[in-house]
């Protein structure tokens, strides 16, 4: 049969945002693929040049909006390190909090958009039910449930309330009791095993080197998470497990995800015991000279920002780099030899963000 | 000694001429300048004698009077990380494409020659990424206008009357 090409998008279910994915097709097997992004280009390395420092946050804050403290607080270390400070401990903690919260309201973002994808609609609802009490958390730390605007160059914003351990402890007891039922719900799932089992296969040489980074590197069987390799704030005082799956398909990077939710938990009770009295923020330099960066763990992946500075009260060049962007590189290898409906599993699998890919 | 010392070590041992400065930024990191030319034979060196097999990130910075392309890598094994700043005459916006060595470097060199016009000799598929493919312009150049609004002026600046 002759090859011709498919597009997939910019408005496809699949997507989860606006960008096209051209493939190229056999009949129903997947020769070739190529993705085409670029629809939500806002330019927020060129705005950063003419902010200061501290406002370029605002934008930050926006590169992606289902995980949006974790790309300020990449930003916020990336700044710390080039005026050379050292925020205080109650700050490192308080980060380190609310990045988990954060992370489990993205994880669960992406398993209520993956489970839509593949015909769970039931876990569309759900997870989105469970999300709404970790933006509530949120919303108790920063004022703001999506864009909070919390991390701040020399700390956070403000102190959390007294009575915050206690509702953490309640949402997570409850969280962990609906967690048990969401992996029910996917072990037990004929369709959900079909779909993703075997499907967009990807070794753990091929990972690296086209870059993958983050969960989709972790279901690849490579122990890298960054909290662990080059640890920042205070995750190396805190106990406990990066998750790591062998299979390589979109069933192990599901399952890495899921962990990463139970040890998210875990991150957040233990920070809560070990947070001491002070300080939360201080006052840093209005100007800075030199060159800095600093990789973090995001959600989907490894998020380096490159700041350099001429001596100015605004950065002189921002880099962002994002995962998800290095990952659709990936995304040709993976489909290729596959049927066109497993391209909703795999693109679902690897989470999507198109904020953070068009910056 | 730290990693990156025992690394540096090992960089200025095999290339005494080419560092044009080499350095730590902080335990964990190393730091080299080079020249353009020198880029594909230490990079070389640092994936396949050093380890460092994970290409972070691809920046490339207009610094006026030069262009510069920073290069980061990652050795999962004990995560340090190295970073290569190769130096691009500004007249002549070339330098050599690492896509031979990582795949990853295909999408971030497409992203800095699209936004900085940086083109990567041999890189199989250059092509603008981000912005449409007509465009003619390279907007993260400094020379590229960018309307400044006055609230983003600080105060310094207005007294002196800079922008």
């Amino acid at each position: 049969m002759a090859e011709f090409w498919v597009n997939m998008g910019p408005q496809h279910p699949m997507t989860h945002g606006l960008w096209n994915l051209r493939i190229k097709v056999d009949g129903e097997t997947i020769v070739d693929a190529e993705p085409i992004i670029g629809y939500l280009h806002r330019g927020v390395e060129k705005i950063s040049e003419v902010r200061e420092f501290q406002k370029v946050i605002v934008l930050t804050d926006r590169l992606c909006y289902v995980s949006s403290i974790t790309w300020s607080h990449a930003y916020c270390l990336a700044v710390e390190e080039l005026m050379g400070i050292e925020i205080p401990e109650r700050g490192k903690y308080l980060r380190v909090i609310s990045l988990e919260i954060q992370r489990i309201a993205s994880h669960l973002m992406w398993l209520a958009a993956f489970g839509a994808d593949i015909g769970l609609l039931t876990m569309l609802l759900y997870a989105l039910r469970e999300r709404e009490l970790f933006l509530d958390l949120i919303e108790i730390m920063a004022g703001l449930r999506l864009n909070s605007n919390y991390t701040r160059v020399g700390g956070v914003r403000n102190d959390v309330p007294a009575d915050f351990e206690k509702s953490c402890q309640r949402v997570i007891a409850h969280f962990l009791k609906k967690l048990d039922e969401y992996e029910d719900m996917m072990e037990n799932s004929k369709t959900f095993l079909m779909r993703t089992q075997g499907i967009g296969k990807l070794s753990k040489e091929d990972a690296i080197n086209w870059g993958v980074t983050g969960p989709n590197l972790r279901g690849s069987g490579a122990d890298v998470d960054l909290r662990r390799t080059i640890p920042y704030e205070v995750y190396d005082q805190i106990d406990w497990e990066p998750a790591i799956e062998k299979d390589c398909d979109c069933y192990a990077r599901s399952i890495v995800r899921m962990r990463e939710m139970r040890e998210s938990c875990k991150i957040v009770l233990d920070a809560l015991k070990k947070m001491p009295p002070g300080p939360y923020r201080m006052k840093p330099p209005r100007r800075a000279e030199g060159e800095a960066f600093r990789a973090t763990e995001d959600s989907r992946g490894e998020a380096l920002f490159y700041v350099a500075a001429d001596g100015d009260d605004r950065p002189y060049r921002v880099k962002i780099r994002s995962p998800i962007f290095c990952t659709l590189a990936a995304v040709p290898q993976m489909m290729r030899g596959h049927k066109v409906a497993d391209v909703v599993s795999i693109m679902g699998s690897i989470d999507i963000c198109v904020g953070e890919i068009d910056k | 000694m730290g990693v990156e010392e025992q690394a540096l070590a090992k960089l200025r041992e095999r290339f005494p001429k080419l560092l044009l400065e080499s350095g730590s930024v902080r335990p964990g990191v190393g730091r080299v300048k080079i020249d353009r030319k020198d880029l594909v034979e230490i990079c070389f060196y640092l994936k396949e004698e050093l380890g460092y097999e994970h290409l972070s990130c691809i920046s490339a910075v207009d610094w006026r009077d030069r262009y510069e392309c920073v290069y980061h890598f990652t050795r999962y094994s004990d995560g340090s990380m190295f970073q290569v700043n190769a130096i691009i005459p500004h007249d002549d916006p070339h330098i050599e494409s690492l896509c031979k060595f990582w795949r990853s470097a295909t999408y971030p060199e497409r992203e800095s020659y699209d936004l900085m016009g940086i083109v990567f000799d041999h890189q199989p598929d250059l092509r603008r990424i981000l912005l449409p493919p007509d465009y003619r312009f390279f907007p993260l150049r400094k020379d590229f206008p960018q309307e400044v609004d006055r609230q983003y002026i600080s105060r310094r600046k207005l007294k002196t009357g800079g922008v």
